[in-house]
C-alpha cells in the first residue's frame, strides 16, 4: 500500500508539467463546492419544498400523514381574521420602522464616520441594540415599558405629564407603537454599519474635492454626502426589512401577539398555529405570505449586484 | 485687507467650533437612546426589592443599598449557567461545521470557478435571504424524523443553514483580497494547489477566519425561533431561549436576576464585535470587489 503511495508520488514528480489530480482546477472547484452546497440542499431546499407541501396539506401533530387537499388549508388561513391583522400589522411594522431606520441609520453613520474623543464607547453603546440576543433586548424593553414600573413612566410623572402609569404594551395602539420602536432601535446599528462599509468604498476624493469648494457643513452633508451614500443606505434598508418582515422575538417576548391579536404579526400567528397549536398545514400556509415580499427583496438585490454598484 | 481675513478666519473657527459641539451633543444622544433599557437594566440588577418596588423611588438611583443577592441567585437557583453551557456547546459546534465547509467554499468560488462561481456566489448568498421563520415548521418535522427533538443536535445541525451562506460571502472577500502569485508561486515550488493553500493561504486569511468564528458563534447564540420551536425542555434550552421563557414563570417574574442575565450575556457579546467590526466592515466590502 506504501509502496503504492509512494510511487504515485514518484510519477507525479517524474511527470513534471503534468498535474495530479489535486491540481486540477475543475476538480478543485467542484470538491470544494460541493460539500456546502449539498448542506444548503439538504437543510434549506428540502424543507422549503415541505413547507409548500404542508401548506396544501391538512396535516396536524394529532393526524401527520401528508394528504394534499389543494388550497383548503389557505381557505381556512385566510378566513380567520386574526391572519389579515397579522398581515397588516407586519407591513405596517415594516414600512414605519424602516422609514425611521433611514433617518437614524444615517444619521448614526454620519456621526460614527467623524473622529472625536471617546467614539470607542459610543461606538460600544451605540451597537448594544444590533449585538444583544434579540430576546434578551427584548427583554431588557419588557422590564423598560412595565406597567408599573416603568422608569420612562416615572420621568413623565415628576413631570406630570400622567398621574399613574401608560401602560405601553396593554393598550392596542401603544402596544404598536412600541413594537415599532424596539424594532428600529435594534436595527438601526446594523444598518448604520452596512452604511458606513458602503461609505468607505465612496472615493475620497470626491469628499476632498468638495472640501477645496468650500462647501460648508450642511450644504455638503445633503448634496454630497446623502445623495453619495443613496445605494448604500438602499441596501441597508433590504436587511432591514428582512429582519423586520420576518421577525417573530419581538413580538414574542413584549406581547405574545396581544393585547388580542393586536400586535400579532405573520410569523408570530404562523408560530402559534403551527407550532403551539399543532396546526402544520396553516402554520406553514401562513409563514409562506412572507415569501412574495422575499422575493421582492432579492430581486432588488440582485439588481444592484447586476450593476455592481455595491455588492 | 488683514482683518477681513481675521474676521473670516475667526468665523470659520466658531462654525467649527459649533460643528464639534453639534457633533458631540448628537453622538451622546445617540448612545443614550441605544443604551438607555441596558442602563436601567444594570441598575436594577443591583437593587433590593423594597427598592425596586416602590413608585415613588427614583429609578435611576439607589434608595437603599445595592445589593449582589440577585446576580447570586441567577447563578445558584435558576438554569441561567446550563443556558449558558448549551450556548457555547451549540455555538463551537456550529462554528467547526461552518468552518469545515465554507472554506473550501469560499476559495472555489473565489479563485477557480470564473464566472459561474460569480453566479454561484450570488446564489449562495440568497439562501441568507430565505429565513428561519419560512422554514421552522417543516423544519421542526425534519428535526422530529431525524429523532433529534429536544436535544442541541437539532440546533447544532440546522444553524449551519445560517452561517454557511454568510460566512462564504465573507471568506471569498478575504480570498480575494490576496494576490494569486502567492499560491502560484508555490506551487512553482513543487506543492500541490491544495498543499500551496494550506501552507500559504490560510495563514494570510487567518483575520478572515477569525472574523467567521465570531460571527457563526453570535449568529447562533442569538437564534431564536427554531430553538424556541425544536426544544421545550429547559435542560437543553439555549440562552436566547431559556432566558425569556424559563426565568419568567407565570406572574412571578425575578425581574433583577432576569436582567443581571441579559447584561451579562450583553456585554461580551459587545465587546467581541466591537474588537472585530472593522474586521467585518472590511471582509463584506472586500465580497464585493471583484475577483
Amino acid at each position: 500500500m506504501s509502496d503504492e503511495a509512494v510511487t504515485g508520488l514518484g510519477t507525479a514528480k517524474a511527470l513534471g508539467p503534468k498535474r495530479s489530480l489535486l491540481d486540477s482546477e475543475r476538480f478543485l472547484a467542484i470538491g470544494g463546492m460541493t460539500p456546502a452546497v449539498l448542506y444548503i440542499l439538504v437543510l434549506v431546499a428540502f424543507p422549503f419544498v415541505l413547507a409548500v407541501l404542508l401548506a396544501f396539506s391538512d396535516v396536524t401533530v394529532g393526524d401527520p400523514s401528508l394528504d394534499l387537499v389543494g388550497l383548503d388549508s389557505f381557505r381556512q388561513v385566510m378566513a380567520d381574521p386574526v391572519f389579515w391583522q397579522s398581515l397588516r400589522n407586519t407591513f405596517v411594522f415594516t414600512i414605519i420602522s424602516n422609514a425611521l431606520v433611514v433617518i437614524f441609520a444615517t444619521a448614526l453613520a454620519l456621526i460614527l464616520t467623524k473622529d472625536f474623543k471617546g467614539k470607542w464607547i459610543v461606538r460600544f453603546l451605540v451597537l448594544l441594540p444590533w449585538t444583544t440576543p434579540v430576546s434578551l433586548a427584548a427583554v431588557t424593553w419588557l422590564w423598560t415599558l412595565d406597567s408599573i414600573f416603568s422608569p420612562i413612566d416615572w420621568v413623565l410623572r415628576q413631570l406630570g405629564l400622567i398621574e399613574s402609569n401608560v401602560i405601553w404594551l396593554g393598550q392596542p395602539d401603544l402596544a404598536l407603537a412600541s413594537v415599532i420602536w424596539v424594532h428600529t432601535w435594534r436595527i438601526v446599528p446594523l444598518a448604520a454599519v452596512i452604511v458606513m462599509a458602503g461609505m468607505l468604498a465612496i472615493p475620497t476624493e470626491i469628499r476632498d474635492a468638495s472640501d477645496i469648494d468650500g462647501a460648508k457643513f450642511w450644504r455638503r452633508t445633503f448634496e454630497v454626502e446623502i445623495p453619495l451614500m443613496a445605494p448604500i443606505i438602499g441596501v441597508a434598508v433590504l436587511f432591514g426589512v428582512i429582519l423586520t418582515v420576518t421577525d417573530m422575538t419581538v413580538v414574542y417576548v413584549l406581547t405574545r401577539g396581544g393585547p388580542t391579536h393586536a400586535t400579532q404579526v405573520l410569523a408570530s400567528w404562523a408560530f402559534f398555529k403551527g407550532i403551539e397549536g399543532g396546526d402544520l398545514a396553516q402554520g406553514a400556509g401562513t409563514a409562506l405570505f412572507l415569501l412574495p415580499v422575499l422575493i421582492a427583496v432579492a430581486a432588488f438585490i440582485l439588481r444592484f449586484a447586476r450593476r455592481r454598484e455595491i455588492l | 485687507m488683514t482683518t477681513v481675513l481675521e474676521a473670516e478666519r475667526r468665523q470659520a473657527d466658531r462654525r467649527r467650533r459649533w460643528g464639534r459641539i453639534g457633533l458631540y451633543a448628537m453622538a451622546i444622544g445617540a448612545a443614550f437612546l441605544a443604551a438607555f433599557p441596558f442602563l436601567w437594566s444594570t441598575i436594577t440588577m443591583f437593587k433590593q426589592d423594597q427598592d425596586l418596588y416602590t413608585k415613588a423611588n427614583n429609578p435611576f438611583w439607589f434608595t437603599d443599598p445595592p445589593t449582589f443577592e440577585h446576580v447570586a441567585y441567577l447563578f445558584t437557583n435558576t438554569e441561567f449557567v446550563t443556558f449558558v453551557v448549551n450556548t457555547l456547546t451549540v455555538g463551537a459546534a456550529v462554528v467547526v461545521i461552518t468552518l469545515a465547509l465554507s472554506l473550501p467554499a469560499a476559495y472555489s468560488l473565489a479563485r477557480l470557478a470564473g464566472r459561474w462561481g460569480e453566479r454561484m456566489g450570488i446564489a449562495i448568498f440568497l439562501v441568507y435571504l430565505i429565513p428561519p421563520t419560512l422554514l421552522f415548521i417543516p423544519m421542526s418535522r425534519v428535526v422530529a424524523s431525524l429523532g433529534l427533538h429536544e436535544s442541541l443536535w437539532s440546533l447544532i445541525l440546522v444553524y449551519p443553514t445560517i452561517t454557511i451562506p454568510i460566512s462564504v460571502w465573507l471568506l471569498m472577500g478575504f480570498f480575494k483580497g490576496i494576490p494569486r502569485d502567492i499560491e502560484e508561486q508555490a506551487m512553482v515550488d513543487g506543492y500541490t494547489r491544495a498543499g500551496a493553500v494550506i501552507r500559504t493561504i490560510i495563514p494570510l486569511v487567518f483575520p478572515g477566519i477569525v472574523a467567521v468564528v465570531v460571527f457563526a458563534f453570535t449568529l447562533s447564540a442569538h437564534e431564536f425561533i427554531y430553538a424556541l420551536s425544536f426544544i421545550s425542555a429547559t435542560s437543553q434550552k439555549t440562552i436566547s431561549v431559556g432566558v425569556p421563557t424559563a426565568l419568567i414563570r407565570g406572574d412571578v417574574f425575578f425581574w433583577q436576576s432576569l436582567q443581571a442575565a441579559a447584561i451579562i450575556v450583553a456585554l461580551p457579546i459587545a465587546l467581541l464585535f466591537n474588537l472585530f467590526l472593522d474586521r467585518f466592515i472590511s471582509g463584506f466590502t472586500m465580497g464585493a470587489v471583484k475577483g
